[in-house]
């Protein structure tokens, strides 16, 4: 969880609004709730400050004034989204980097290698380590728990990204090419069909209708 | 005798076809839901009964029974329905193909689950990590509008039925059925003491029921080819397909839907290309996703794959993530890594949980270095037996079951550990067990 004791301090800008295209994404969000359920969009809507953050300063976070202005839309007190930004893991209440490496170190990674990746996220991202930021503020390191891709282990998601089946070598390219302003494909580092076993699938060869 | 093609469920697991309404629909998905629904609820409630499905989520309840726990008539609250597609439980990773793959089959399945239960409305709750899944998932959805398959009068069948997706934000917890519920309300993740159950207040305070993804997705194909049909496949009262998702030290780490009560070893060496380096090789296995106790392999040479069969050797089939670990695997570190997973999704609700969570973690660390006695090994049993059973949720059971596992089939490592502690540092200093940090 989020330390918000903590927001205090980090620079916060001192105002937030939604922009035109925040706006129109919180419309169709709102049409998913029955009336006076609005309150149920309180997620929904810090992900939309977040995403607007990254489009204004190019940092993924959600400042003190972005929870106020879901709070002023959703008619909830401010302090309710306080907590829900604080409670769930994925809400960044301090600046990032422009791309958020984050590591599963969970069982099932680290039984293959994610100890490798974390140290290959360090070297080759110029990052000290878990929670910090390089210095060029390319990147910030987090370890997360199970991301669900476990037979794909080990995973590194980077932003929205899940890169599967890493490795040292194949975490320092994948960085390599993000510093470069590439966009490898999310997925399988080695050429795996999804979560089919390597080499190809052993199962689902005759399927009716295709 | 393996599972074979043609009774196969998830068609498109791996995503080698297209997973849009036209290709779905080549492949089945979509065939007669009308005429289906045409048969009542309570045909549809029958036929899962007759399934013998019992929820995929993790605890394995009969589904038909919890459906027909939904009140028969209504109030007029609304009633929901609830898919848990939160999947967080460490080694698990089948929802996630269904969201992205097959996503059509969950659609249908959510229409079918709705009108047995009298709602006309259904959230699928996605974790949040899963952020292209649920773009996939959220056009399969818009797809099914546009055809008419989901909407005012579904499929033709005379009944309204409508289907949102909600993120969810990165908490364990949530795959809880009532922290979910709390979170889809838009509050903090934290479970509510049952009674009331979902079904009698659930959702805004209405008749709700919660199901796991994959519990909802095969029900299509069992209405379509018969509740007896999903019957005849594994042991009675075990039956059906399940997916298992096969990881750890395997030759070749993959999800795989096989017939339940399959032999593990037969799983593993089937579909994963074998244990690394050979069965001889295998140290342990998590059966069922993190929360199941390990089995040592003299139990996996033999053991079938299904929920009674495991509970014999007091682990469980939870969500059939199976995590292989071979003899050069440190063991202590291992379960001391989801202690430290637990510690972390503790929703900090109940004491027991809070607290207990954080101790019995540093408890494991110091046992990874073997900086401990050995009668601390059974103060670290019996702490958990003291949180077991103590708090609202099952997450604090989930978190000490692996190391009461551990404990069970592997103690006299543990004591090894503490000696070679001992004789290269000397005794540690006496450490007091403490509360919190």
């Amino acid at each position: 969880m989020v330390d918000i004791s903590t927001a205090h301090e980090v620079a916060q800008p001192a105002s937030f609004e939604f922009d035109a295209e925040s706006n129109a994404a919180i419309e169709t969000i709102l049409k998913r709730y029955p009336p006076g359920r609005q309150a149920s969009a309180v997620i929904p809507l810090l992900y939309v400050v977040q995403r607007q953050m990254k489009r204004q300063t190019d940092s993924a976070w959600v400042p003190l004034k972005g929870m106020d202005a879901v709070a002023a839309r959703l008619g909830m007190a401010p302090i309710r989204v306080y907590e829900v930004a604080s409670f769930y893991f994925m809400f960044n209440t301090k600046p990032i980097g422009r791309f958020h490496l984050q590591v599963c170190g969970t069982t099932p990674c680290w039984l293959r290698g994610s100890d490798e990746v974390f140290h290959a996220c360090k070297d080759a991202a110029h990052v000290a380590g878990y929670g910090q930021t390089s210095e060029d503020g390319m990147f910030t390191l987090s370890e997360v728990e199970c991301l669900g891709g476990c037979v794909n282990a080990p995973i590194l998601q980077v932003d929205d990204d899940y890169y599967e089946d890493m490795d040292y070598e194949r975490t320092v390219q994948l960085i390599e090419a993000l510093r470069r302003g590439e966009r490898p494909a999310p997925g399988s580092t080695i050429g795996r069909q999804t979560s089919a076993p390597e080499g190809g699938p052993q199962t689902l060869l005759d399927v009716p209708g295709e | 005798m393996a599972l074979s093609d043609k009774d196969r469920i998830f068609t498109n697991l791996y995503g080698l076809h297209d997973w849009r309404l036209p290709a779905a629909r080549r492949r089945g998905q979509w065939d007669g839901t009308g005429a289906l629904i045409a048969k009542g609820r309570d045909w549809i409630i029958e036929e899962v009964k007759n399934s013998g499905l019992r929820g995929r989520g993790g605890a394995g309840f009969p589904t038909g029974l919890k459906w027909s726990f939904m009140p028969k008539q209504s109030d007029g609250r609304p009633h929901y329905l609830v898919v848990n597609s939160d999947e967080s439980e460490p080694g698990t990773c089948k929802d996630r193909d269904i969201l992205r793959h097959d996503p059509h089959t969950l659609i249908e399945g959510c229409l079918f689950a709705g009108v047995a239960m009298g709602a006309h409305a259904g959230y699928i709750y996605v974790r949040g990590e899963y952020y292209n899944e649920h773009l996939v998932l959220q056009a399969a959805i818009d797809e099914a509008y546009d055809a008419g398959l989901l909407g005012p009068n579904a499929c033709g069948s005379g009944w309204d039925f409508d289907l949102y997706v909600h993120r969810g934000a990165g908490a364990y917890i949530c795959g809880e059925e009532t922290a979910l519920i709390e979170s889809l309300e838009g509050k903090k993740g934290m479970p509510r003491l049952k009674p009331p159950f979902p079904a009698a207040v659930g959702l805004y305070g209405c008749p709700s029921t919660v199901n796991n993804v994959e519990t909802i997705a095969v029900v299509p194909t069992i209405l379509r080819r018969g509740g007896a049909w999903f019957a005849g496949f594994g042991r009675p009262k075990n039956s059906g397909t399940k997916i298992f998702c096969i990881q750890g030290h395997v030759n070749k780490p993959c999800n795989v839907e096989e017939e339940m009560s399959i032999p593990l070893r037969e799983l593993i060496e089937r579909h994963a290309g074998g244990v690394r380096g050979g069965w001889d090789n295998l140290l342990a296995v998590i059966p069922g996703g993190s929360s199941t106790p390990l089995i040592p392999k003299p139990v996996c040479d033999d053991v079938l794959m299904d929920f009674d069969a495991l509970r014999e050797h007091k682990t469980g089939l939870g969500t059939a993530g199976v995590i292989v670990m071979d003899k050069s695997t440190d063991l202590i570190k291992a379960i001391a890594r989801l202690s430290a997973f637990y510690k972390h999704e503790s929703c900090g609700q109940c004491t027991p949980c809070r607290e207990g969570m954080g101790w019995v973690k540093r408890m494991m660390d110091r046992m990874v270095e073997g900086r401990a006695e050995v009668a601390e090994i059974d103060v670290l049993e019996q702490v958990t037996r003291q949180i077991e059973g103590h708090t609202i949720c099952a997450l604090a059971d989930g978190g000490v079951w692996p190391v009461q596992g551990l404990i069970r089939h592997f103690r006299p490592l543990m004591e090894e550990r503490i000696a070679a502690y001992k004789a290269a540092k000397g005794s540690p200093q006496p450490t007091l067990p403490m509360a919190a940090e």
